[in-house]
């Protein structure tokens, strides 16, 4: 699936300095983060704390008020090398293999390898059988892995997730799961927020604690999880709420 | 088209005067449409997807221009093209390319404003995948309209229906010649003022069919064509 | 893609296809007529004659008179043929015909409710009918559009020594309309209303309306047609044109205005050859 380019690295996708204000309200302040290659990036925290903005920033479809994000040591990079997938997929109102079509077109992949790529993407995500269907007449789970596929499709080395199993049921939750793992495995770098501790837990290679637009902890799942350094990252472990 | 002959008489027999007035108001009512889509599908776009001060005027005055009166429409292209007019030169006063002139004008704002309000609810549902893919302006564009095209569709429906109607704009522009400029509706005005009334009535009813018969054509394309790409 | 861009060819195509033909039609006229002379069916009697002699496509807009003679001034007509004399006369005057020709005359009918609720049926006095009607406040409508028929009705007015104008009441309807409009109109309301004899006769929703004055010398209505002056407008096909003309008042189209009857009735009477006319 790799395909030969001139190639800098994204990674590391350092925050620094990052303040996001909307409407007034602080949504990241003075954020600092580095998300290296290598295992995935889960993050966590309460609604509001910035998750979303946080990725739409790293993704590249925001710019920070204040503060910078750089890629592999560089700034202003385009985001050829991205790809993002949102709690609420959009199909487009095509069929599932146009829409991959669309995406590979999209990612400047040559008309003349879209068959052979657009079915092993639709093998990947386990959508094969699928293929002629209207799109937006899947299921949300099915839905979903279209758009995995699609942003598959742009050959990323970092993929980014908002809440994607949020509104599954558990069988499309492990689905989508098990592709994530897959995806992993290949060398892809994840970074995925989600509201699930245990859908962390599986998945987390690392885990980064968001409250109020600030990083409350960073630590790999096991750390984390047995022994959290910071109050609010025990209070959010237990299950309360951070205020 | 003579006269003590019903209107069914002459749609059965295929009368050749009645055939030629069908044929005339379809080919103007069509030609408009086309034009007018060529106008206002990409300026609707523009509208839909740029933001810029005093957009909000522009879309409250195109919704507004929906409702452009077609003698006032018809008035205006007459003085345009009359021989006293600026673009006098050209002669087209009274003939079919001035009522196709008259209807597109007519038409646009409808065309455009529901193009307008079709595209901009389909960006705001494609925002965010279409920036994830990183897809640059134009080909935003391109994909809204080609993913809009069934209500779009009914958009350029809406413009024949208005022109495939109006009679005050092709009867002053076109000036109803027999044989040249008549199409359904002036025929069936100039029936009216004849007495004709069964007569009026008859075509009026032609008129009605043809539109409907359009309007069946279209659904059935909208609904292959959904069934197609959901 | 590609039906699409066929599609686009083929939308362009149409459209520039169907502007040849029209580009094509030299051998045309335009001629300014009213409402009158076509509800009447004339031109589609004479024009066909016309075109088989000569091969000129004669189009005809249809308009009041006075609508007909401003787009005369226009320079969008290329012949004009109204009945209002005294109209006709300023129209040359102020330069912008060339010669006016008579061509037919017919007469001026009122139109009423076979009921009479106005009691004028029967006499011969035209201006006496319109005083009665007056004074009885019976519904009357006038086309009000400046036509050669408005022109006269406002005339017989004035010879009955009304100034309609300023003294109309709530039974003077007005509608700005053609004579066919003006029948359905009277038709509908039971009113009076004053026709000329051609729509009267070729008018098919006659309802409950007939002749109720006629005979009147006062009602004779008198056609003219003249060439619009090329000096005025370099666009006016002057040949075609007065070849039109000429036809008219040849012995040929006269005797084609005789022979068009409607119900072996004859509408128009062929007088090119009265001088004064």
């Amino acid at each position: 699936m790799m395909r030969m380019r001139a190639f800098h690295s994204d990674l590391p996708v350092v925050f620094e300095n990052v303040s996001v204000v909307a409407r007034s309200v602080t949504i990241l302040e003075n954020l600092n983060l580095s998300l290296d290659a290598g295992s995935p990036s889960v993050l966590v925290g309460p609604n509001g704390s910035g998750k979303t903005t946080f990725l739409r920033i790293a993704m590249g479809m925001i710019a920070p008020a204040r503060g910078r994000v750089t890629y592999g040591g560089r700034a202003g990079v385009t985001p050829v090398r991205r790809a993002i997938v949102f709690q609420h997929p959009v199909m487009l109102r095509r069929t599932v293999l146009a829409n991959i079509r669309y995406a590979l077109a999209s990612a400047g992949v040559p008309r003349a390898e879209w068959k052979t790529r657009a079915e092993s993407l639709l093998d990947l995500v386990g959508v094969a059988s699928l293929a002629d269907r209207p799109a937006r007449r899947l299921s949300g789970g099915e839905q979903q892995r279209v758009a995995l596929a699609r942003a598959l499709a742009r050959d990323p080395e970092i993929l980014f997730l908002d809440e994607p199993t949020a509104s599954l049921d558990p069988a499309a939750t492990k689905a989508i799961e098990d592709i994530i793992g897959a995806v992993s495995a290949r060398g892809i770098k994840v970074v995925m927020s989600t509201h699930d501790l245990g859908e962390a837990r599986r998945i987390g290679g690392e885990i980064v604690l968001l409250h109020r637009g600030r990083v409350m902890e960073k630590a790999d799942t096991k750390s984390f999880f047995d022994a959290p350094r910071t109050a609010e990252a025990r209070r959010f472990i237990q299950g309360e709420i951070l205020l | 088209m003579t006269s003590d002959v019903s209107a069914l008489q002459l749609v059965l027999t295929a009368d050749p005067a009645l055939m030629a007035i069908v044929r005339l108001s379809l080919i103007v009512s069509l030609s408009a449409v086309i034009l007018a889509t060529l106008f206002a599908v990409p300026f609707g776009a523009l509208i839909a997807l740029t933001r810029f001060r005093g957009r909000e005027i522009v879309v409250v005055v195109l919704n507004a221009l929906m409702g452009l009166p077609p003698v006032v429409v018809g008035l205006a292209v007459y003085l345009l093209l009359s021989r006293s007019g600026p673009l006098g030169t050209f002669g087209i006063l009274f003939t079919p390319q001035a009522m196709v002139i008259a209807q597109t004008i007519l038409i646009a704002p409808i065309i455009a404003a529901l193009a307008r309000q079709t595209i901009e609810d389909l960006s705001a549902e494609y925002r965010d995948e279409l920036a994830g893919m990183n897809v640059g302006p134009l080909k935003r564009v391109a994909t809204l309209i080609w993913d809009g095209r069934f209500s779009l569709l009914t958009a350029l429906l809406a413009g024949f229906g208005r022109a495939a109607a109006e009679v005050g704009a092709v009867m002053i522009v076109g000036g109803n010649i027999d044989g040249f400029t008549r199409t359904m509706t002036t025929a069936i005005a100039l029936e009216t003022s004849k007495g004709d009334l069964p007569l009026a009535i008859g075509l009026g009813m032609v008129l009605i069919a043809i539109v409907i018969i359009i309007n069946a054509l279209a659904w059935t394309m909208r609904r292959a064509g959904e069934r197609y790409a959901g | 893609m590609i039906t699409r861009r066929i599609l686009f060819a083929a939308g362009a195509a149409f459209l520039v296809g169907h502007a040849v033909p029209a580009i094509a039609q030299d051998k045309s006229i335009v001629v300014a007529s009213t409402t009158s002379t076509q509800d009447s069916g004339l031109f589609g009697h004479i024009l066909p004659l016309f075109k088989a002699k000569t091969g000129i496509d004669v189009k005809v807009i249809a308009l009041g008179t006075g609508q007909a003679l401003d787009t005369a001034r226009r320079g969008d007509a290329d012949v004009v043929f109204v009945h209002a004399k005294a109209a006709e006369e300023k129209f040359l005057a102020e330069g912008f015909g060339v010669k006016r020709f008579p061509v037919m005359y017919n007469d001026f009918v009122l139109i009423g409710p076979k009921a009479d609720p106005a009691g004028v049926k029967g006499t011969k006095d035209i201006v006496a009918a319109l005083n009665t009607i007056k004074s009885k406040g019976a519904p009357f409508i006038s086309r009000g559009d400046k036509s050669g028929t408005h022109i006269a009705e406002v005339n017989l007015w004035k010879v009955a020594g009304v100034d309609i104008a300023a003294d109309k009441g709530s039974w003077y309807k007005e509608i700005g309309q053609g004579m066919g409009a003006a029948l359905n109109t009277a038709a509908a309301s039971n009113a009076y209303v004053l026709a000329d004899r051609g729509t009267w006769l070729a008018f098919k929703n006659k309802d409950d309306l007939a002749i109720v004055v006629e005979g009147d010398k006062r009602l004779f209505n008198q056609y003219g047609v003249m060439l619009v002056n090329p000096e005025k407008h370099t666009s006016v096909k002057k040949e075609l044109g007065q070849q039109f003309i000429d036809w008219l008042v040849s012995a040929e189209g006269q005797k084609a205005i005789a022979d068009y009857k409607i119900n072996g009735e004859q509408l128009f009477y062929a007088n090119a050859h009265d001088v004064g006319a």
